[in-house]
């Protein structure tokens, strides 16, 4: 018997088919992964499980039998239970608040707050998932909300659990954690469905595998019958080179330095403390992290996206802590921001418009605040071709592009400035296999080329890969640097928790 | 200089602060619940003055203004209702369409005045509500001055402005409106019907404006007159974002506003020599300097005047 | 039906005009409103439309009435628009506009000894300095402390409309019981286009601007900087473009054209400042604005639109009896459709292929 048993699922938008006669079979009391690119359909099927979206085709089973899922609160009914990659969570209410909403308990018309934060404390102590039922979610790390969410689907009494991409946001420990739970939680009888691309987990955790591409069904297989390599395979459709190459590179003169910076971020209240760095021409330096700890304001604070209370930011001899945004561009400071749709592209606006975005005042798209169309289009035609840019000509809006495209569209403009530093974060996320290694190459490839690049990244293999240092950023303070080659996962992990290691 | 001191802060003054401030506040609730629920409200306006019709139309075809009353609740509701049609299901922008139901209200409004009434710039005078005092309240010293011999609706303001606290931040209700308005796609993954809770809000808005126009119309001039409502639901919109979203800050700031406009119309009535707009302006002045000074910055909701569909 | 379906594929299949369509039908949706109130109020509903044509095209006269009554709406409507491309909500130009007449009539009543083609240019250039810069005020404000412009801009309203009253009173009054300034001299009155019509030259200035701001809009590095800031505020930031300067810009442009249709009033029509001139020109214009899509094409034909209805609605009160304020009824449905684009598809969808538009959204 079956406890998810889905058939010849279709989910169409427009002309897009994210799921193309879908068939997924969940044992109960099983850890099931859905492995797939971005974009192959993973979210998109579990949407339609949950009833989030409603379904073109296709029959869905519980134990054995049909049901009729088209809103959230008939899944939830049904006993399932969905913990989401970006947490559905409100960060101005309370923990309980969060977990009770819906099904609260009453006295009278009122509702019974006692009895709503007892309940959470009780099972958050039987299933071992410790957090503070009066706390602000605003207040409370990622890895505890996280424990928030699965809270809620265990207070609805769900005994599926769907868990889409849970360890993005996490450390290794964190990770750790989770799996400890996810299998104390299979234990006590529940059915997991576990939504992942990272190969690692799957082989860790997973009992077996149903692989996507494209919006189509690969296959399933028993993960103790399959290695990496092969689901690699499956998942991409050809083989995948799992590294790049790096070439050697010779000491040479720093180009873009970084002295005791302190940045101050008031909606979080995190300070960025005495931030030091340096960077040599050539040189990229991999920022890691658990995101949170300062990233984004050490990103925003050295394109002066965000104040700055004191330091030096120099780039090949000059203080940059007084320029603009605007000027710190002009001096060729390339910027891939870590959130491309809310601070890289103007989704409405068509491709040419995106391509001038920063150099809209300068020669040769503007004369006098006059801008030539013509050497616009032009550009974005060059820029299209060269570094292949699929899915748009230059008339079309940036929101039609897939994720993977608009990135190239940024990449694109800020390279072809001849940048004297980049800076890039998170430059793959969310993009497609291909995307990615094409992103990789240019990075390297600037690096060649002697610029100095900052890589801001989550992904720890990126980090690794692309690398030639690696700083460790905690609480917004750097807590190690280290040698890229000589660095391993588990270190990196523990000094991203704020660790000690000795060494 | 004492003259106008003693004019400021005199008994008179603060009651007709109370007075003023009634429809501004209670339209003011409306606005709470609707951004609460992620709806911006710009329509008040339109919804104040479809209240203040229908209370002087329900009096004058039954010669008993509760059922004035009753009928401005129920019209400034349905104009509610349409409003949110139009926001909820059809996803209009929430400005735009408030402008759009305020013309639509002014027009309506106006042109059946004279339909009804012949007249295009008044109604005729209609039976209004009594004044009346509460027994207990009459013997307190200072409070007997302030709030004894006003209109009924003053007190169902106060007793309506608790109750919508409550019912915001001690029921089950309020927190799934407050969870709608700041993030619509929890609110439904937890399984909360996210139109259900919008619907309710507006329509309610709509009811509490509507009331506050029958308070307009029926609680002291008792007739209608073109565009009575001039500008007091913008004036609403405002002192609900003063007031932080919550009903008890909203009645403050209606407070604010309204004393500031009370001590405008004592100022005219003692004969200073200053220009009569000079001190008209006072109002609108205390309020930029209060807004563009304001130590606390307003935090809305967070999902206010998004659209929410699964599918887009 | 099929034909009506057919018909429908044929008008979207004409690429950008399909809001075009959509504007149409909000329009016809509104106006068959309006005729079923005119019916239940015991009217004709026919007869009544035919005066309302009439009223707005059947003569050259009437058509003049029409054009008149869009001027100021094109202003208006524009500066609306103008607000609109950079994410600002400009309620305020009501005030603005009550400035740019009031600095018009005063600059003209004080230079009697110039000639009409300096005077003329120099009193609309006062009159849009003095607008531009009651619009920078609420933009500044938003700038720098976050005062939401849609609050400030409604309070400086009633602010703008009081002290243009309070100087006209203390300072400019011309003898008698009305408040008004002096008439203004022969050669600073705007010439008119056809004799006795009082439609001028100002249809020109008002078309001319729309020409204008389109050009920013489309060619202009800083008309690109409005419209980044409107569509993606952090992304305009991310790019290095000003969002406090760009605001205060864009508010006084927007006053300084909402300025000009009080400015052409007094040049051209009421050939004087008078208190309470304006019966809402500055409320219309937002409805304006948004029958038009906030694009300067679409100000104008929305201007006209509700000139001809303005114009209309006199023969049509005129002759049928019916109260003219059922056109501010009608004025008020179209803005409220046309916010909702979706409604006009669910009702486009009756005719066969509404579902598939609405899924390729």
């Amino acid at each position: 018997m079956y406890a998810v048993d889905m058939k010849g699922i279709t989910k169409t938008f427009g002309d897009t088919v994210a799921n193309d006669g879908v068939d997924l079979s969940v044992e109960e009391e099983e850890i099931h992964c859905i492995l797939g690119e971005n974009g192959a359909g993973k979210t998109t099927l579990m949407n339609v499980l949950f009833g989030l979206y409603e379904r073109d085709a296709g029959e869905i089973f519980l134990h054995d039998k049909e049901v009729n899922i088209r809103k959230p609160s008939q899944a939830i009914d049904h006993g399932i239970g969905m913990i989401h990659q970006n947490f559905m969570l409100v960060n101005r209410l309370s923990v309980t608040d969060n977990i009770v909403a819906g099904a609260e308990p009453k006295k009278g018309i009122r509702l019974d707050r006692k009895k709503a934060v007892k309940d959470v404390r009780r099972l958050s102590e039987k299933y071992g998932l410790k957090v503070d039922p009066e706390a602000r979610i605003e207040n409370i790390s990622v890895g505890d909300q996280q424990r928030v969410e699965i809270l809620k689907a265990l207070y609805r009494k769900a005994d599926i659990l769907i868990l889409d991409e849970p360890t993005a946001v996490l450390t290794p420990q964190e990770v750790e954690d989770l799996f400890r739970i996810m299998r104390e939680l299979k234990e006590s009888g529940k059915t997991l469905i576990f939504i992942t691309h990272k190969l690692k987990e799957t082989m860790t955790i997973t009992d077996r595998i149903t692989i996507l591409r494209d919006g189509k069904k690969v296959g399933t297989v028993e993960t103790g019958d399959t290695n990496p390599r092969d689901l690699a395979q499956m998942m991409v459709g050809r083989d995948v080179v799992l590294s790049v190459e790096k070439s050697e590179r010779e000491e040479r003169p720093v180009a873009f330095e970084v002295k005791d910076l302190n940045v101050h971020n008031p909606t979080n209240n995190l300070y960025l403390r005495d931030v030091s760095f340096e960077i040599e021409e050539g040189e990229v330096l991999g920022v890691a992290g658990v995101e949170g700890n300062g990233q984004l304001e050490l990103e925003e604070g050295l394109m002066g996206l965000r104040p700055t209370e004191s330091g030096e930011v120099i780039l090949r001899g000059s203080d940059l802590r007084e320029l603009t945004t605007r000027e710190r561009k002009k001096i060729g400071i390339a910027h891939i921001p870590s959130d491309r749709l809310r601070r890289g592209l103007i989704a409405e606006f068509n491709l040419q418009r995106n391509m001038i975005l920063g150099s809209e005042w300068d020669r040769p798209f503007s004369r006098r605040g006059f801008l030539d169309r013509n050497r616009i289009k032009e550009y974005t035609e060059e820029v299209i071709e060269d570094f292949d840019i699929r899915g748009g000509t230059a008339d079309v809006d940036a929101k039609s592009l897939s994720g993977g495209n608009q990135q190239k569209v940024i990449l694109g403009r800020e390279l072809t400035r001849d940048p004297e530093l980049i800076i890039a974060a998170q430059p793959t996320r969310g993009v497609d296999v291909g995307a990615i290694e094409y992103i990789h190459g240019e990075l390297l490839n600037m690096r060649d080329r002697g610029v100095p690049v900052l890589l801001i990244s989550a992904e720890l293999d990126e980090l690794r890969s692309l690398s030639d240092r690696i700083i460790v950023l905690y609480e917004g303070e750097i807590v190690a640097s280290l040698d890229a080659d000589a660095v391993d996962e588990r270190e990196l992990g523990l000094l991203m928790a704020g660790e000690e290691v000795e060494g | 200089m004492n003259d106008v001191l003693a004019a400021i802060f005199s008994i008179n003054t603060l009651a007709a602060m109370i007075r003023m401030a009634t429809p501004i506040a209670l339209a003011a609730m409306g606005g709470t619940f609707s951004e609460r629920s992620g709806v911006i409200n710009i329509g008040l306006e339109g919804m104040i003055l479809t209240g203040a019709f229908a209370g002087v139309a329900g009096s004058y075809y039954t010669g008993n203004p509760w059922v004035g009353v009753l009928f401005a609740v129920i019209f400034g509701s349905l104009v509610a209702g349409i409003f949110a049609v139009f926001t909820v299901k059809f996803k209009a922008n929430h400005v735009v369409a408030g402008v759009g139901l305020n013309i639509f209200a002014l027009g309506l409004t106006t042109w059946l005045m004279q339909v009804l009434w012949g007249g295009r710039g008044v109604s005729p005078n209609v039976n209004g509500l009594p004044r009346v005092s509460i027994p207990v309240l009459d013997k307190v010293p200072v409070v007997n001055k302030l709030i004894t011999n006003q209109s009924p609706l003053v007190y169902i303001m106060f007793a309506l402005i608790i109750g919508g606290w409550f019912l915001l931040f001690k029921t089950p209700l309020g927190l799934r409106i407050r969870m709608t308005g700041e993030r619509p796609e929890a609110a439904d993954t937890l399984g909360i019907n996210v139109s259900r809770v919008k619907y309710f809000s507006v329509i309610l808005s709509g009811a509490l404006s509507g009331l506050g126009g029958a308070y307009l119309s029926l609680g002291y001039l008792n007739m209608f007159s073109r565009n009575m409502s001039a500008g007091r639901g913008y004036m609403a919109l405002a002192a609900n974002i003063f007031g932080q979203w919550n009903p008890l800050g909203g009645l403050g700031a209606s407070f604010l506003f309204s004393f500031s406009e009370a001590v405008q119309l004592r100022l005219q009535s003692i004969n200073l020599n200053i220009a009569n707009e000079l001190i008209q302006m006072i109002p609108y002045a205390i309020t930029i300097i209060v807004l563009a000074g304001a130590v606390i910055k307003s935090r809305p909701p967070e999902a206010l005047g998004e659209h929410y569909g699964t599918e887009e | 039906m099929k034909k009506v379906s057919r018909l429908w594929n044929w008008l979207k299949d004409l690429s950008g005009l399909t809001e075009l369509v959509y504007s149409l039908f909000a329009i016809v949706f509104a106006l068959i409103i309006g005729a079923i109130l005119i019916y239940l109020s015991g009217h004709d509903a026919l007869e009544a439309y035919y005066y309302l044509f009439f009223g707005a095209f059947g003569n050259i006269y009437n058509l003049a009435q029409t054009l008149l009554k869009s001027i100021p709406l094109i202003f208006t409507g524009l500066a609306v628009a103008i607000g609109f491309q950079s994410g600002l909500f400009n309620i305020g130009i009501e005030g603005q506009l009550y400035w740019g007449a009031f600095t018009t009539a005063v600059v003209v009543v004080s230079l009697p000894g110039l000639s009409g083609y300096l005077l003329i240019p120099i009193a609309l250039f006062a009159g849009a300095l003095a607008g531009g810069i009651w619009g920078a005020f609420p933009g500044y404000l938003k700038a720098k402390t976050g005062a939401h412009e849609v609050i400030t801009t409604i309070m400086l309203n009633y602010v703008g409309i009081l002290a243009t009253t309070f100087l006209l009173k203390n300072f400019f009054k011309a003898p008698g019981p009305v408040d008004q300034t002096k008439g203004i001299p022969m050669q600073a009155r705007i010439p008119e286009l056809f004799p006795n019509t009082r439609l001028t030259w100002s249809l020109f200035i008002g078309i001319a601007v729309i020409i204008l701001v389109k050009y920013l809009f489309s060619n202009t590095s800083l008309g690109y900087d409005l419209q980044a800031v409107g569509a993606n505020t952090s992304a305009a930031e991310y790019g290095g473009i000003s969002v406090s300067r760009v605001t205060v810009l864009t508010m006084t442009i927007s006053g300084a054209v909402a300025a000009l249709a009080g400015s052409t009033i007094v040049l051209g029509v009421l050939h004087r400042f008078i208190t309470n001139f304006s019966p809402g020109y500055g409320f219309t214009g937002i409805a304006v604005a948004v029958l038009g899509r906030n694009k300067p094409e679409g100000v104008l034909a929305a201007a006209l639109l509700f000139g001809a209805l303005d114009a209309g609605k006199v023969s049509m009160q005129l002759f049928t009896n019916i109260p003219g304020d059922l056109i501010t009824v009608v004025q008020g449905l179209v803005i409220l459709l046309v916010a909702a684009p979706s409604l006009i598809r669910l009702f486009s969808s009756t005719f066969g292929r509404g579902r598939e538009l609405i899924a390729s959204e």
